[in-house]
């Protein structure tokens, strides 16, 4: 019994959502079987793996320059108070910006395909990265910086072994909280700035023909992805060095 | 001849700006600790014994006056003198053998593995080496921290309350590893405490602190051997001594 009730709610979902689609009168709304006839139908043409590996290259671009650059910039903010004082206003003002208010802006830049969803997704991870990264190193107890300090380490040396570390646990949840951000993001992205992608699947589904059926059938697979991609993340979580961080 | 003291506080002073005004912690600190001595800084919370142990140990810059330390004025923290945290100090992230080892990165690692074991079991702390710090209790979190400030071999240990939290029991039972570890490895050590017992069971000397801001009232010689007696009428008679001049009855 224990181990069904995680996917009692899902359950209970596909029975409504199969009863209601049975009722509907339009037609066009697809029941949960049609769904995985429209995911069967995608695998057979090639699509599906197409389009799910499109979404994961943009995803690792534009997340991973994300992370190399917005970690160290992040780190060294919160350790040179001065640079937060003069780099955080702006961080702020740019914050609260939806990613995808910069979809002119980056199909203007790079034009309509990979580049610009790239660059979408980097928008998006980027900013709370840092500031994430920024506040990390700011909670550092003096403590542990002082101990540091004593033993005579140069700088560098403690942002490696002391800050970094110290910073780490609240940095994978800023990075697990991230790439589910980039995660959505790269949808919206491919609805727009691209012509592949579970994103452009679910666009171009319903304006060739109302394919509603491969519409949800695309959002499964986003929902699957994204589930997948957190657990991934959440693994970090439990390794040795960090489980300090996150209480008991 | 008297050899030259091993730590010199001169004139020493603190303030720390308050908006517009500014609050005096420290008030003409002086005082002279000999090699390998065991002096505890006894006073009242608050009254500024940790800001005194932090300008000693290099963590803060006095307002006035001066710390020598081997007849050179301290300028910054550095590892010939480690500074004791209560055991929050533990890098949480290292286990036992990466926490002792921590300040030894100069080392070849052979000597630094040989040395990590050494301190492990002068703490015992045996058979823990690959335990994480929060799979330790308070009292194994303080060894590890003594630990890891013994390994790189300093002259002088600061003790800020290190043992303050830890339970009633397991506190005695520091103390005593303390002065064990001591009798092994000779160090000056000036250790920071509220706790009268504790001093008069720790200390060569007891330097009684006033409250805020803080001055020197009285320094006790506890001319007690060790181990030490804890009903011995000396005792008694030193404890009381420490009591009135905190300013505390002894009844309750």
């Amino acid at each position: 019994m224990r181990r069904l009730l995680p996917f009692s709610a899902t359950a209970a979902l596909l029975l409504v959502w199969f009863l209601a689609a049975r009722r509907q009168t339009s037609g066009l709304f697809p029941d949960p079987l049609q769904v995985l006839n429209g995911l069967l139908e995608l695998l057979r043409r090639g699509l599906l793996a197409k389009y799910v590996v499109a979404s994961l290259f943009r995803v690792s671009w534009g997340y991973l320059l994300a992370v190399l650059t917005a970690v160290p910039l992040g780190l060294l903010l919160g350790w040179y108070r001065r640079g937060e004082r003069a780099l955080n206003p702006l961080l702020q003002l740019l914050r609260p910006i939806s990613p995808l208010a910069w979809i002119p802006i980056s199909i203007l830049w790079f034009g309509v395909g990979d580049l610009a969803a790239i660059f979408l997704i980097f928008l998006a991870s980027f900013l709370p990265l840092t500031v994430a990264a920024m506040n990390a190193v700011r909670n550092v107890p003096s403590t542990l910086l002082n101990a540091g300090r004593n033993f005579g380490l140069s700088n560098p040396r403690l942002l490696a072994s002391v800050i970094l570390p110290a910073a780490l646990p609240q940095l994978i949840v800023a990075l697990r909280i991230s790439l589910g951000v980039a995660w959505l993001v790269v949808v919206a992205a491919e609805m727009i700035a691209v012509n592949s992608g579970l994103g452009f699947l679910i666009v171009d589904a319903r304006n060739a023909g109302n394919r509603y059926d491969l519409v949800v059938a695309g959002m499964v697979m986003i929902g699957l992805i994204g589930l997948v991609l957190d657990l991934g993340m959440r693994q970090l979580e439990r390794m040795k060095a960090v489980r300090w961080g996150y209480g008991s | 001849m008297t050899p030259p003291p091993k730590v010199s506080i001169r004139d020493l002073s603190m303030r720390f700006p308050t908006d517009g005004s500014h609050i005096e912690v420290l008030s003409s600190i002086d005082l002279e600790v000999k090699d390998g001595e065991l002096v505890c800084i006894l006073g009242p919370s608050g009254c500024g014994k940790s800001t005194l142990l932090n300008v000693v140990g290099g963590f803060l810059k006095a307002t006035g006056g001066a710390v020598l330390i081997d007849g050179r004025e301290v300028a910054g923290p550095d590892p010939r003198r480690i500074f004791v945290f209560q055991e929050r100090g533990v890098f949480p992230w290292l286990t036992v053998e990466g926490n002792v080892g921590f300040g030894l990165f100069r080392l070849a690692a052979g000597e630094r593995a040989e040395r990590i074991a050494h301190y492990v079991k002068l703490v015992g702390l045996s058979g823990f080496e690959n335990a994480y710090p929060q799979e330790l209790s308070g009292g194994m979190k303080q060894r590890l921290e003594v630990a890891r400030a013994l390994a790189v071999n300093p002259d002088v240990l600061f003790l800020d309350e290190p043992f303050g939290a830890l339970d009633s029991i397991t506190r005695l039972v520091m103390r005593s590893e303390l002065l064990r570890i001591r009798r092994a490895e000779k160090k000056t050590i000036l250790f920071v405490t509220h706790d009268i017992d504790e001093s008069v069971q720790l200390a060569d000397r007891v330097v009684v602190m006033s409250t805020r801001p803080a001055t020197i009232r009285r320094i006790v010689d506890i001319d007690m051997p060790h181990p030490r007696d804890l009903s011995a009428p000396r005792y008694i008679e030193l404890r009381d001594m420490l009591f009135e001049e905190i300013g505390l009855a002894h009844k309750i």
